[in-house]
């Protein structure tokens, strides 16, 4: 059988670095298959966060090559094998062990935003009336696995570390879920102006692009969101009739 | 050696899948403190895999149901071993928890009127799937998380429980450790709620995850509860089968539900040659009436390809073992053929089936609105579990609840596509509910030290050996040994000879997992959590066989070679797995509940 080179990076929030491992491949091997080999013939002390394996789940991201990816969707067969395929945790967050980061900032953050609040139900029986057409939008954004790889990979996040005053664009997509959700009857718009930091996204589109669910985050969420916020607080009719208002 | 006071709650909830979601979110309505547990991270529970629909009688798109005709086919498909009381509360309250998730922010597909559309699935008479494409317990635990996390309850992430603790009547707590830091937790409340799901790493061929390690069967085992039903494991028909490396990974019942047909290699539709009797007046003869079934015409029957998982896996061996199955083992599923019939085919699979499509295509290089998929049996689901009580969810141990997959007695001897989501809301919350009341009406007991220090010493053994003396064992290696001799002898057709040798091979790997030993510290060290693991994954396979071997008959997804047809007498019976008091396994045979004459009718009616 043809074996492959892993460079994993192996070590804890206090020091670490890279290791190389041999391993033997089949057919049709992703790279968490690579992983969880290592982990059973040569290192049973690997750390790494995993769970479907089916890419339904999101538990396993990392950075493969320097790309932000699920490991358990990153098929050897698309991985040039003729040097190390490196492996290595998500930079954005705090290192745990390994593979394993730290991202319970972003279960923080979710429990900052306005919960879901529907509008008084359309039938007695507490059941409301809603067609394919209006759920087609926020179907999309639900479609979200948590992987946190959109996260990982914005600027805002990665390279400014503003987590204490921007949500990222996972936070946005949700945002944007509830915001076009056809029943919600909550406002969101000042939350995501003034404590959620929509201003700081610029729009480069790197969150999209790794999107594992192929949400378009950008385009779809994000620029809506924006657009709600400029319309309700920096419309120049708006601000007039405000200074009306008091 | 544990590093705090213990941690207290009304309640503990352990696992945080569906059924543990909603059990926490109705204890702390009912105004309990509570704490909740899972092994991953919050919102990644098995759960999330479930992929066709949640049963419920909505009668959104077909009048004709309501909760007789649900409460009839749960029990047809379970071969009337089910709890009857639980299969009634299960029909009559799953609606009114569909409808909840909807108020709580779930977006299921719609019907044209604008109400929850409804899909067709095996067992079912009608369609009575609420879905989200085929990402629907996606959508329920999201729908469930995103509730739960407003509700003030404690979540302890990465978490694993290893030992309820008990003090010699009632539960008094439990005793975890954290998976990031290896540190030991104390818990000490006045009720728990087992809601760890299934128990599907025994095997090597698989649909679930790694966190499927049977972890509820066992801690109620060892705290005195009694095990039923054990020997019924579903193979689910349609796994993946190639390539190697994905074998197991789940391919929707949806699939069949929109147009799906199996063939062999000789391009039969192979179903249609073995129907069962008992669903012979409900079954399309030709493969006309079941497109048309598929496509929603009520006066069609449906396509045999949707008769009970149990059957369509055992037809599938049978193809494979008589030399017409494809070439990597498995029989064709074919959606693409639809094409024939639907203008825009492949727009139409990848609307109705997209995680469907990504799935094969990433994973598999493989088209499935061009070509056919190769598919075989996968383990998917445990039947058997703790036994409780049908309105309460109590166990036989006072204060120890079990709710979902864990919890046994709803499904019988074989459970129907979209019984489990519907089963995980309407018994998570009455688990929940009733924990909540246990708590009310009972204080906290103290918890014994002695008892916390054993389990902490006992956990902390695979680190006092190396691994490089001699006998020392890997713990994955024990694991993987486990899951091929439990594939291979206690699997979807079983026989005395392979069964025996498999409780005889559960010993033996017994006395290997005394010498395990594993490698580094306690932050973050698989190999730890591994042999940790493989008591319950021990304790619940040799469940699994010793039930097996008692079962001398075919009934539901335990098929017997050496005995293939029903007994009569054991229609009536459940095998019970209890800890005897000197610590050994006992089996023992009990009656199933009486069928109240009311119920009894409703199922006669439809026979």
């Amino acid at each position: 059988m043809p074996t492959a080179t892993f460079r994993i990076w192996r070590g804890n929030a206090g020091s670490g670095s890279f290791q190389d491992y041999d391993c033997e491949i089949s057919e049709g091997m992703v790279v968490l298959d690579a992983v969880h080999k290592i982990q059973a013939e040569q290192a049973n002390d690997l750390a790494v966060r995993w769970n479907c394996k089916a890419g339904k789940c999101g538990s396993c991201s990392a950075e493969i090559n320097g790309s932000p990816r699920l490991m358990c969707m990153a098929r050897l067969s698309q991985v040039p094998l003729d040097k190390p395929v490196t492996i290595e945790p998500m930079q954005t967050f705090p290192l745990v062990k390994d593979l394993v980061c730290d991202v319970s900032w972003n279960f923080e953050v979710k429990k900052q935003l306005k919960p879901f609040s529907p509008r008084p139900p359309d039938a007695e029986d507490g059941s409301w009336r809603v067609l394919q057409r209006d759920v087609d939008r926020v179907q999309e954004f639900r479609k979200c696995i948590e992987c946190f790889l959109c996260q990982d990979v914005c600027h805002v996040l990665r390279e400014h570390h503003f987590h204490d005053r921007f949500i990222g664009p996972r936070f946005l997509v949700h945002a944007a879920a509830l915001e076009m959700h056809p029943l919600d009857s909550e406002d969101r718009v000042g939350q995501l102006r003034e404590t959620d930091g929509i201003g700081y996204c610029n729009i480069t589109k790197c969150c999209t692009n790794v999107c594992p669910e192929h949400i378009t985050i950008t385009d779809n969420a994000i620029i809506p969101l924006k657009e709600r916020v400029v319309d309700e607080f920096y419309d120049p009719l708006r601000m007039v009739f405000r200074v009306f208002q008091k | 050696m544990i590093e705090h006071e213990p941690i207290q709650y009304d309640v503990l909830v352990i696992g945080a899948g569906g059924a543990g979601l909603r059990a926490a979110i109705e204890a702390r309505a009912m105004g309990a403190s509570v704490g909740l547990v899972c092994k991953s991270l919050l919102g990644k529970a098995h759960t999330v895999m479930a992929e066709g629909g949640v049963a419920a009688a909505l009668s959104n798109v077909d009048d004709r149901d309501n909760w007789e005709v649900h409460f009839a086919d749960t029990m047809r498909g379970g071969q009337y071993l089910n709890n009857c009381r639980m299969a009634e509360l299960h029909a009559k309250e799953a609606p009114a928890r569909v409808r909840e998730l909807e108020a709580w922010g779930a977006v299921f597909d719609r019907s044209p009127d604008g109400r929850i559309l409804q899909r067709n699935f095996g067992g079912h008479a009608y369609p009575r799937l609420a879905h989200v494409g085929d990402r629907t317990g996606l959508e329920m635990i999201r729908t469930l998380q995103d509730y739960a996390v407003h509700q003030e309850i404690d979540v302890h992430m990465e978490c694993a429980v290893i030992e309820l603790l008990t003090d010699g009547e009632r539960v008094v707590g439990a005793f975890a450790f954290d998976r990031d830091r290896g540190t030991f937790k104390v818990f000490r409340t006045k009720a728990v709620v087992l809601a760890t799901g299934g128990i599907g790493k025994a095997y090597r061929i698989t649909s679930n995850s790694w966190e499927y390690t049977g972890d509820g069967h066992a801690l109620a085992y060892r705290a005195g509860a009694a095990l039923i039903d054990m020997e019924f494991v579903q193979f689910h028909p349609t796994g993946m089968v190639w390539p190697p490396s994905v074998a197991g990974i789940l391919v929707t019942e949806g699939v069949r539900g929109e147009g799906g047909v199996l063939r062999n290699s000789l391009g039969e539709r192979f179903m249609f040659s073995d129907i069962p009797p008992a669903y012979r007046n409900q079954t399309a003869d030709n493969e006309e009436e079941g497109w048309r079934y598929t496509q929603g015409d009520k006066d069609a029957r449906r396509p045999p390809e949707l008769l009970t998982r149990d059957h369509v896996a055992r037809c599938i061996v049978r193809e494979v073992k008589e030399g017409r199955g494809s070439p990597h083992g498995g029989v064709f599923l074919d959606i693409a053929w639809i094409k024939e019939r639907l203008p825009n085919a492949a727009e139409h699979i990848k609307r109705k089936l997209p995680s469907m499509y990504h799935q094969f295509k990433e994973l598999a290089d493989i088209d499935i609105t061009e070509e056919p998929m190769e598919v075989g049996p996968t383990t998917h689901y445990v039947m058997g579990g703790v036994r409780v009580e049908a309105d309460s969810q109590m166990t036989d141990v006072p204060g120890l609840f079990a709710a979902g997959e864990c919890a046994a007695g709803l499904h019988g001897a074989n459970r129907l596509g979209g019984n489990s989501l519907s089963d995980l809301l309407v018994f998570g919350k009455r688990a929940g509910e009733y924990a909540a009341r246990f708590a009310q009406e009972n204080s906290a007991r103290e918890i014994s030290r002695d008892h916390t220090a054993r389990v902490a010493r006992t956990a902390l053994e695979p680190f006092d050996r190396s691994v490089d003396t001699d006998g020392a064992e890997n713990p994955f290696e024990i694991q993987q040994d486990l899951q091929k001799m439990m594939q291979d002898q206690v699997g979807i057709v079983r026989n005395e000879h392979d069964i025996q040798a498999a409780v005889e091979g559960i010993g033996r790997l017994r006395e290997r997992a005394e010498r395990v030993a594993v490698s580094g510290n306690r932050e973050y060290n698989p190999g730890w959590h591994t042999a940790l693991d493989l008591q319950n994954l021990l304790a619940y396979s040799e469940a699994i066989a010793r039930s097996a071997l008692a079962r001398k008959e075919s009934r539901g997804a335990h098929t017997r070679l050496d005995y293939p047809d029903k007994d009569e007498k054991l229609g009536k019976l459940s095998v019970v797995i209890r800890k005897n008091s000197d610590g050994d396994l006992e089996v023992s045979w009990e009656p199933i509940p009486d069928i109240p004459e009311g119920l009894q009718r409703i199922i006669d009616a439809r026979k």
